[in-house]
């Protein structure tokens, strides 16, 4: 029989405005096996947790209940309590009468007898709970961070740095992410590159990195600790070890009109290309929907061409696998497709474009080498218009935009905005907003500058039509303030349009078993407190896969990341759940059933022999649980028809006891 | 091929050739139009008021017979597409209003089961355009058109679904296929001014002007459209650019037409 | 509001389907309208001016008679907001009571010329009368 306390907390008025936890601990206090009952005001306090310990050591309880709130906010607290005074930390229940009690209820009366039962079942449990001891897993200390953009960047120099070794996986053919393509970066307007390049350059050279690039994950198995991933290195058709990255072949291959996505198809790169001259690694890569020699066999002049002898036409795909102890997400963001909204005809006028066109527009190196002309003539734009939130905070049908605020357009249109006045003072600009939100050090100052001192004509308002006629973009907008409509006939449009996570995101969520939200965002553990850590144990998150976020923000969660990484492959083992599946063998129909619905591949089958009752050996085939990569999901419990499965801690006879003292 | 086919009261009255060369068309291509019986004047335009009532059972009236039939119901103005097609949308979607609709419906409640497809769908989908550029016998070679599509058609888009509303292409598919050159201009998603021709004259001016002229400017020597209200104000507003309708040049791709002159 | 006010939102709401609340001042309405400079108050006012109360001005204003239902505002508000809905279900208020009709038959002849198709007709009653 066990001796059990029971522990109401208060949580200032959270629970005791709407619980009478005297009356919820009086009525505890009567249950089967309940030796003690109390309520205090703040039972996760300093002073709280001497009340149980105390309790338990007077009253030599062996488990205790504590009715607070959800146990995702305490429960490893109150565990940790009981430890301290000796008793099992698995002999501690939680009674959520917070979240799940008294923030839903109203009513005194309707709360306290709510609050009650769900006592009472946590009651019923720990009457039948045992003692249980978690296993033991080693760590492999070696990180893999999934995307090389500049949050995979950081992420990887500062586990690196701390002595780990990690490796960086990249789909395209470097590193560098959408900052390599920006031109300057606010507030300040450090010119992204030269920040940029020198940190792509330490991943190169640091001696604990090693770079995948133009490759991808392909599959993820394990767990904590101990993860197995399949890389896929897809053929570059160019030996990484041989090119020396000088480019020769690059400026002979006869295939001249690929787009190049670098320059968002603004300009053509050949069959054979480097991305651009800081490229990490400056290897080239053969584009084989374009190259004739790997098309049909004719030309292979980039190899003649190789002093090097580094052109493999031959190469293949290639897999390795290799274990990891955690994992980091950081596959970024792209700008949204604008084909639904060609009201400001994107698809009609090659001299509408995106903010980040926008960009490569006036980056030295870019398609116009810097000067800002219109793509359709190549001459210099007189008049700019801006137009905010394209699709972003966009409510109207799912399939259009996205409901969220995509958080970096204001402060790179002010960028935009500015700089074009600065370079170009004799172009009009003009910003159409529907609310301006700056909120970062130095970055409503820098708004504020580019209207007061740069004279920006920033106009509350919306564009409704852009109508290219003849070579000039018509103009359609109002102006909220003045209640006016406006026609305005502009030389260039540039749309502000809304980030999105990465296609490559959702299957790699899958892989991961990593929850995302309805945007394709990576959920955190938690929104406020556990902002880097996926719910999924050893996975975390970096960057814009995660939420809209600019590059001052993108730099430190992936600082947070890697100290959270740093500080799991600092141990050398990890503590499991015990809470995992296990088979009674007696009672095994060997049916497969459980193996079927484990999600995570920890049920295999042997054969193995019993003895009957006739002294006779019979060899059958039942379940086998493997308890390092068991998560306890329960799923198998549920699936087994014979009811030998069975989750420790959650076990059946358990949960029915709960069950049945609420529906007393 | 039959399908229903609702023909709206300007057909039988100021726009004779918009139902004559559709009907002798469709026949051209395997399809009968059959004339809906007891059809009324679907109102000219939709209104959108949730708790109006008697203005839209002419057009549910018109849906139930369809389904009757077991048959699309086809029209070619613009308007009367406009009106049907959001008609059945409000019973497919409004429980409401479809309930208090169907207390003047027959014996069978009509919820919205029967498609409702504009003439141009009928050939895009049914059809198909590669089918009409086989049957061309006249293919009208230099013409630069126009094609006009105005609010009717396109909007609102959720429930006309008919081609993307910003940047369409079925009339410039259906200039294509006839053999002429398809201009694309930024006004052909624009209003013509509508109704308020009778209201406000100078306001439909206004408005098809821009349009004519944005035509122009691109480079067209003629506009199609569906829809006789379109016709009339961007015809009365002072252009020189000759406005026909799609199935005049379709009869005339076809050699219906001369067939009719013989 | 009083309660005459109060009563009017109501059924403009619940006539139009529309909910003033979700509009977020963007003015895509107004920026998109073809009839701006006939209208005394926009699309972006009657949402607002709906939400708010001030129903008055709008029940008295020639506005109602120069949206051209051409639902551009209804296609272009990134909210789903449909400002013409409400244009029209402030027009029904106003043109539902007994001998308020904005046009009538005797209007029409006038108003005819040998081309006018009968669509224009028939759609100005369905606009204009009740």
């Amino acid at each position: 029989m066990q001796r059990i306390g029971v522990f109401v907390c208060w949580c200032g008025s959270n629970i005791a405005g709407t619980v009478d936890v005297q009356a919820v601990s009086d009525a505890l206090a009567n249950e089967p096996g309940v030796v003690f009952s109390t309520n205090y005001q703040y039972m996760c306090s300093q002073a709280g947790q001497d009340m149980i310990q105390n309790a338990i050591r007077e009253h030599n309880l062996t488990g205790i209940v504590v009715c607070s709130c959800s146990p995702r906010m305490h429960e490893a607290t109150f565990r940790k309590t009981a430890q301290g005074a000796g008793i099992n930390p698995y002999m501690v229940e939680i009674a959520n009468i917070r979240e799940q009690c008294s923030w839903v209820h109203k009513d005194m009366e309707i709360g306290t007898e709510k609050a009650i039962i769900l006592g009472k079942a946590a009651v019923a449990k720990v009457n039948l709970n045992a003692p249980l001891t978690p296993g033991e897993s080693p760590v492999t200390k070696r990180a893999l961070v999934i995307g090389g953009g500049i949050a995979g960047i950081q992420t990887a120099l500062d586990i690196a740095d701390a002595g780990f070794p990690v490796d960086i996986v990249e789909t395209k053919p470097t590193i560098g992410g959408k900052m390599a393509q920006l031109d300057k970066t606010f507030p300040t307007l450090d010119c992204a590159a030269c920040i940029l390049t020198p940190k792509m350059v330490d991943v190169a050279q640091h001696e604990n990195i090693r770079i995948f690039s133009y490759s991808e994950v392909t599959e993820v198995n394990g767990f904590v600790g101990n993860f197995t991933v399949k890389i896929k290195k897809k053929a570059r058709f160019v030996d990484e070890t041989k090119c020396t990255g000088c480019g020769e072949c690059t400026e002979k291959c006869p295939m001249k009109k690929v787009p190049n996505e670098f320059n968002l198809g603004m300009d053509n790169r050949r069959a054979i290309y480097i991305p651009f001259a800081q490229a990490v690694p400056k290897v080239a890569t053969i584009d084989a929907d374009h190259c004739n020699m790997l098309k049909n066999g004719k030309c292979g002049l980039c190899a003649k061409v190789c002093a090097a002898g580094a052109i493999d036409y031959t190469q293949k795909d290639e897999i390795i696998e290799e274990k990891y102890g955690a994992i980091v997400a950081a596959t970024g963001f792209n700008p949204i497709s604008m084909d639904k909204f060609d009201e400001y005809a994107y698809n009609q006028s090659k001299d509408v474009i995106t903010s980040l066109e926008f960009e490569r527009l006036t980056n030295a190196a870019g398609p116009s080498a810097g000067k800002l002309v219109r793509p359709s003539d190549g001459k210099h734009p007189h008049t700019i218009v801006f137009v905010q939130c394209v699709g972003s905070r966009c409510a109207a049908c799912a399939e259009k935009g996205k409901e969220y605020c995509s958080k970096i357009c204001c402060m790179y249109t002010a960028k935009h905005a500015m700089l074009t006045r600065d370079k170009y003072p004799d172009t009009e600009v003009y910003v159409f907003y529907i609310d301006v939100r700056t909120p970062g050090k130095s970055f409503d100052e820098f708004y504020r500058r580019a209207v007061e001192e740069y004279g920006v004509h920033y106009i509350k308002g919306m564009v409704g039509k852009v109508a290219p006629q003849g070579d000039k973009l018509k103009v359609q907008a109002s102006d909220l303030l003045a209640n006016k409509q406006l026609h305005i006939d502009a030389d260039l449009v540039v749309l502000a349009a809304a980030i999105e996570p990465d296609q490559s995101a959702r299957p790699l969520a899958t892989m991961l078993t990593a929850s995302m939200d309805t945007n394709d965002f990576f959920t955190e553990a938690h929104p406020k407190l556990r902002p880097v850590e996926s719910p999924t144990a050893g996975v975390f998150l970096s960057g814009a896969c995660q939420g809209p976020k600019d590059i001052p923000e993108t730099v430190s969660q992936a600082g947070a990341a890697a100290a959270k990484v740093i500080g799991l492959l600092a141990k050398d083992k990890l503590k499991g759940n015990p809470c995992i599946a296990s088979s009674n063998e007696l009672m095994c129909n060997g049916c497969s059933s459980c193996e079927r619905v484990c999600p995570y591949g920890a049920i295999t089958y042997v054969d193995k022999e019993f003895r009957m009752p006739d002294r006779t050996t019979k060899i059958r085939r039942v379940a086998s649980v493997n308890e390092a990569v068991c998560q306890g999901c329960g799923a198998c419990t549920v699936a087994c028809p014979s009811g030998a499965m069975d989750l420790r801690g959650f076990a059946n006879k358990q949960i029915m006891a709960e069950v049945d003292a609420i529906c007393k | 091929m039959n399908v229903a086919y609702f023909p709206g009261c300007t057909l039988k009255t100021k726009a004779r050739e918009l139902d004559k060369y559709a009907r002798k068309c469709a026949e051209k291509l395997g399809i009968t139009l059959e004339e809906i019986e007891n059809w009324q004047c679907c109102g000219g335009v939709f209104t959108t008021a949730r708790d109006e009532i008697a203005t839209k059972l002419s057009s549910v009236r018109a849906l139930a017979a369809a389904k009757e039939k077991n048959q699309m119901l086809v029209s070619v103005c613009s308007a009367c597409h406009n009106v049907l097609k959001q008609t059945n949308h409000a019973m497919q979607t409004d429980e409401e209003f479809a309930f208090k609709v169907n207390n003047y419906i027959g014996e069978e409640a009509y919820n919205g089961e029967t498609t409702v497809l504009h003439y141009l769908e009928l050939l895009r989908d049914v059809v198909g355009f590669d089918k009409i550029k086989e049957a061309v016998v006249n293919p009208l070679k230099d013409k630069k058109i126009g094609a006009y599509y105005g609010c009717l058609l396109l909007r609102p888009n959720s429930v006309m679904k008919m081609d993307d509303p910003e940047n369409p292409s079925i009339i410039e598919d259906f200039i294509g296929a006839l053999g002429a050159e398809a201009v694309v201009y930024p006004y052909r998603n624009e209003c013509c001014g509508g109704y308020i021709a009778m209201e406000n004259p100078d306001s439909a001016k206004k408005r098809s002007t821009n349009v004519t002229e944005s035509a122009r400017l691109a480079g067209a020597d003629m506009i199609v459209t569906a829809c006789p209200l379109c016709k009339y104000n961007l015809e009365k507003n002072g252009t020189d650019i000759p406005v026909v309708y799609l199935t005049e040049l379709l009869a005339e791709a076809l050699g219906v037409k001369e067939d009719d002159n013989e | 509001m009083n309660n005459h006010v109060k009563h009017l939102q109501d059924e403009i709401i619940r006539s139009s389907g529309v909910n003033p609340k979700k509009c977020m001042r963007c003015g895509k309405c107004t920026a998109t309208c073809p009839a701006f400079d006939e209208m005394e108050y926009h699309p972006h006012q009657f949402v607002n001016m709906v939400e708010t109360g001030d129903i008055e001005p709008l029940l008295q204003s020639e506005s109602l008679y120069q949206c051209l239902s051409c639902f551009a505002c209804i296609d272009r508000c990134p909210r789903g907001v449909e400002p013409a809905k409400l244009v029209e279900a402030v027009r029904l208020q106003v043109i539902r009571k007994q001998g308020a009709n904005h046009m009538t038959a005797n209007d029409v002849p006038d108003k005819l010329n040998e081309d006018l198709p009968q669509q224009a007709i028939v759609s100005a009653f369905r606009k204009y009368t009740k």
